[in-house]
C-alpha cells in the first residue's frame, strides 16, 4: 500500500550499505538463548572470513551463557532466511551469501541450558 | 459622549456560542480548499462540522483562568518540596530510574503532542474541534513544562537527569517514543487525532498514567504527585475529545469507518509497543509496587478495552488487529524488556539491577505461569555472574524494530523461548520486525517506515563509526555515573548517606 500523500512521496532508507563505509551489518542469534535479550549486530567488511567473526567477535559475546563453553561449531545448526543453511567457516561473509542487513541463527541441539533449567 | 453600556452577563449557553462557533467565518478571498489543505486527501469523508460537539464546552477565558488557578498550587508545592528536601522522602533511590525514563522519553513526547494539536487545530475546518485542540495544545505544552519543573529538583542531587533533551534526540530507547509521535505527527490531521487523540490519550492513558502518577504516590514523590493532578482534569478533557472525535469520525460517513479502523489497528500497537517501557517500571523499577504489569492490563486494558469496544461495535468497528497478541505477551514484556535493560545498561541514563530475592517471590506470585519458568534462570545466572565478579554486560549491540524501534527482546506469541524473527524485502533492501504488528504497519506504508532512523544502525555510521566513547559524548552520558548497575552507583550512596543525615543523629 502507499503512504496517503498530496503529491508523490518517496522515501529513502537511512541504512543503505553504502553509509558503512565498505562495512555492513550482520544479525545473529542464538536461539533459545535467552540470556541474550536481542541478535546481535556486527558491523564487518564483506571480505572477513565468516570463521574469523563466528570465533571472534561473536563467541566473545557468547561467553556469559553456561553453554558457551561447550560448542562444538561442527555441530550447529545454521539457519538463513529461516531456512537449513551450511555455511563455509573458510570462506568470506560475502562468499557465503550474506547480504547487508542478513539475519543469520544458530542452534545448538542438547546445549539449552537456562531455557532447559526451570 | 459617554456611551452608557448596560453590563449584560452571558449565561454560560450563550457564552459558549460567542467564544467558540461565533469565531469561525465564511472565508471571501480564498476557497476552503486553500484555506485547509490537508483536510481531504486521507480519504475522510466530513458532511457537517457543526455536528462537531464540545462535551466540555470550555471557553479560552474560563481555561486561562482555570489553569492559572491549578499552577499557582502546582509550583506552591513543587517549591515547598524543594525546600524541605522532599527528595528524600523517596523509598529507596532506585525510584530515581523511573523518573529518568519518564523525563527523557514521556515529557518529549507531551512538547510532541503539543505541535501536533497546535497543527491539527489549524488544519481542521470546523470550530469547535479548532478550539478543543487548541486547548489540547496548551495543556500539552504545559504538561512537558510543569514536568520539567517538577523533575528539576532531582536534577540537583542525582544523575541522569542532566540532558534530558539531548538524550531525546540521540539515545537509543528513547526513539521509541519520539518515533510513536513522529508517525503521528508526519500523519494527516485525522490520523493524528486518530493516533493520539484516541488511541493514545483515550485506549492507552490509564495504563502510562496510573504506573507513574500511582507509582510516584506510593514512592513518597510528592513532587510528581503534584503534576499527577494538575493534569488529571486536562486528562479528563483530552479523553473525552478523543472519544468524541472518533465518534464524529464514524458517524458522518459509513466510509471513514474502514480508514478509522486500520488506524485504529496500526496505533494500538505502536501505542502497545510504547508500553513496554512502562511494564517494566511497574514491574521492576518501582520499590514499592502499585501493581503488577499483568493485573494493570486486565483492569485498564481488558475491562475497559471491552467496554470501549462493545461500544463501538455499533459503528462496525472491530477491537484492533493485535488484540490477542498483546493479551499473549502481558506475561512476558517487562521480563524480556528488563533483562535488555539491564545487560545494556552501559547504553542507559538510568540505573538497573538485579532483583532482589524478595522482588523475584513477588514476580513469581503476580507470574505464576511465566516468571519461574522462564525468567528466574537468567536472573539466577546473572546473580552468579555478579557474584563471581564478572558482572554481565552485552556489549553486542541489538537488532531494532524497523516499525517500534525497539530491540527485538519480543519472542514468538507461541514460544516464549525463542526470539520473534521476522524480515521484510522492500525495494532491495532488507528490513526487520519485533513482531507480526509492526511488519504489518511496516508493509502498509514502507516508503514511511524505511526513513526511520534507527540509533544503533547508526552508530556504526558517521560520525561515531562504531566508538562507543564518542557514541556516550554526544548522547550526553556520563559514564560511570549516570549509567550501569545501580549497587554501587553515585544516587545509591548519595541517597543513602543523606537519608542517613536526615534520619540519624550520626
Amino acid at each position: 500500500m502507499a503512504v496517503a500523500a498530496l503529491k508523490e512521496y518517496v522515501g529513502v532508507s537511512r541504512d543503505r550499505v553504502e553509509n558503512y563505509h565498505g562495512k555492513q551489518l550482520v544479525y545473529v542469534a542464538w536461539d533459545y538463548h535467552m540470556l541474550f535479550a536481542a541478535p546481535f549486530m556486527f558491523c564487518v567488511e564483506p571480505q572477513m572470513k565468516l570463521g574469523d567473526l563466528v570465533r571472534g567477535p561473536l563467541s566473545a559475546l557468547m561467553q556469559p551463557d553456561p553453554d558457551a563453553a561447550s560448542i562444538d561449531w561442527s555441530k550447529v545448526e545454521w539457519l538463513k532466511l529461516g531456512k537449513p543453511w551450511t555455511p563455509d567457516f573458510e570462506r568470506s561473509i560475502e562468499e557465503n551469501g550474506i547480504g547487508h542487513k542478513e539475519q543469520l541463527r544458530f542452534r545448538t541441539p542438547g546445549l539449552n541450558t537456562l531455557r532447559d533449567a526451570a | 459622549m459617554e456611551m452608557k453600556v448596560a453590563k449584560k452577563k452571558l449565561g454560560l449557553k450563550e457564552r459558549y456560542r460567542v467564544m467558540t462557533r461565533d469565531l469561525g467565518w465564511e472565508p471571501s478571498y480564498h476557497t476552503k480548499e486553500a484555506l485547509y489543505p490537508y483536510v481531504g486527501y486521507e480519504g475522510i469523508k466530513i458532511h457537517d462540522w457543526e455536528k462537531w460537539e464540545d462535551p466540555f464546552r470550555l471557553t479560552m477565558d474560563a481555561y486561562w483562568k482555570y489553569q492559572a488557578e491549578k499552577e499557582r498550587k502546582f509550583y506552591a508545592i513543587v517549591d515547598a518540596h524543594a525546600q524541605n528536601n522532599g527528595h528524600l522522602n523517596l523509598t529507596d533511590a532506585r525510584y530515581l530510574s523511573a523518573l529518568k525514563i519518564f523525563l527523557q522519553a514521556i515529557s518529549p513526547g507531551e512538547y510532541a503532542a503539543h505541535k501536533g494539536f497546535a497543527r491539527a487545530g489549524r488544519e481542521f475546518p470546523g470550530v469547535g474541534t479548532q478550539v478543543a485542540c487548541q486547548m489540547q495544545a496548551i495543556d500539552e505544552i504545559r504538561h512537558a513544562q510543569t514536568q520539567i519543573h517538577a523533575l528539576s529538583n532531582y536534577n540537583k542531587y542525582y544523575d541522569g537527569f542532566h540532558a534530558f533533551s539531548d538524550q531525546r534526540d540521540r539515545i537509543w530507547y528513547t526513539s521509541v517514543p519520539r518515533s510513536f509521535f513522529d508517525d503521528a505527527m508526519s500523519a494527516g490531521p485525522f490520523e493524528f487525532m486518530v493516533a493520539i487523540g484516541f488511541s493514545f490519550e483515550y485506549v492507552l492513558t490509564n495504563l502510562l498514567f496510573v504506573p507513574f502518577m500511582s507509582g510516584a504516590a506510593y514512592n513518597g514523590d510528592m513532587a510528581t504527585v503534584t503534576f499527577g493532578f494538575s493534569a488529571q482534569s486536562d486528562e479528563a478533557r483530552h479523553m473525552t475529545l478523543g472519544l468524541e472525535c472518533i465518534k464524529f469520525l464514524l458517524e458522518q460517513d459509513p466510509a471513514n469507518v474502514p480508514i478509522v479502523q486500520a488506524w485504529f489497528d496500526k496505533w494500538f500497537w505502536r501505542g502497545f509497543r510504547v508500553l513496554g517501557l512502562v511494564s517494566t517500571m511497574m514491574d521492576y523499577m518501582l520499590p514499592k509496587r502499585v501493581m503488577s504489569w499483568r493485573e494493570a492490563w486486565n483492569m485498564y486494558g481488558i475491562e475497559n478495552g471491552t467496554a470501549l469496544f462493545n461500544d463501538l461495535a455499533r459503528y462496525g468497528i472491530r477491537p484492533p488487529k493485535g488484540w490477542d497478541d498483546a493479551e499473549k505477551a502481558i506475561d512476558h514484556m517487562s521480563h524480556q524488556f528488563m533483562l535488555g535493560l539491564y545487560q545494556w545498561s552501559f547504553g542507559t541514563s538510568f540505573h538497573s539491577w538485579i532483583p532482589s530475592d524478595d522482588e523475584m517471590a513477588w514476580l513469581s506470585k503476580k507470574y505464576p505461569t511465566t516468571f519461574d519458568k522462564y525468567y528466574r534462570p537468567r536472573w539466577d545466572h546473572i546473580k552468579k555472574l555478579a557474584a563471581a565478579g564478572t558482572p554481565y554486560k552485552n556489549y553486542g549491540l541489538p537488532k531494532l524494530c524497523q516499525t517500534c524501534q525497539l530491540p527485538t527482546v519480543f519472542t514468538e506469541p507461541e514460544d516464549p523461548t525463542l526470539i520473534c524473527h521476522r524480515e521484510v524485502e522492500y525495494k532491495g533492501e532488507r528490513y526487520h520486525f519485533c513482531s507480526d504488528g509492526c511488519q504489518h504497519i511496516f508493509e502498509n506504508e514502507p516508503e514511511k517506515y524505511i526513513q526511520a532512523w534507527l540509533p544503533m544502525p547508526q552508530i556504526h555510521q558517521d560520525p561515531i563509526r562504531g566508538d562507543l566513547g564518542a557514541w556516550m559524548d554526544w548522547v550526553n552520558l556520563k559514564d560511570g555515573q549516570d549509567n550501569g548497575d545501580y549497587v554501587g552507583s553515585n544516587d545509591q550512596r548519595n541517597f543513602d548517606a543523606w537519608r542517613g543525615l536526615a534520619t540519624s543523629n550520626e
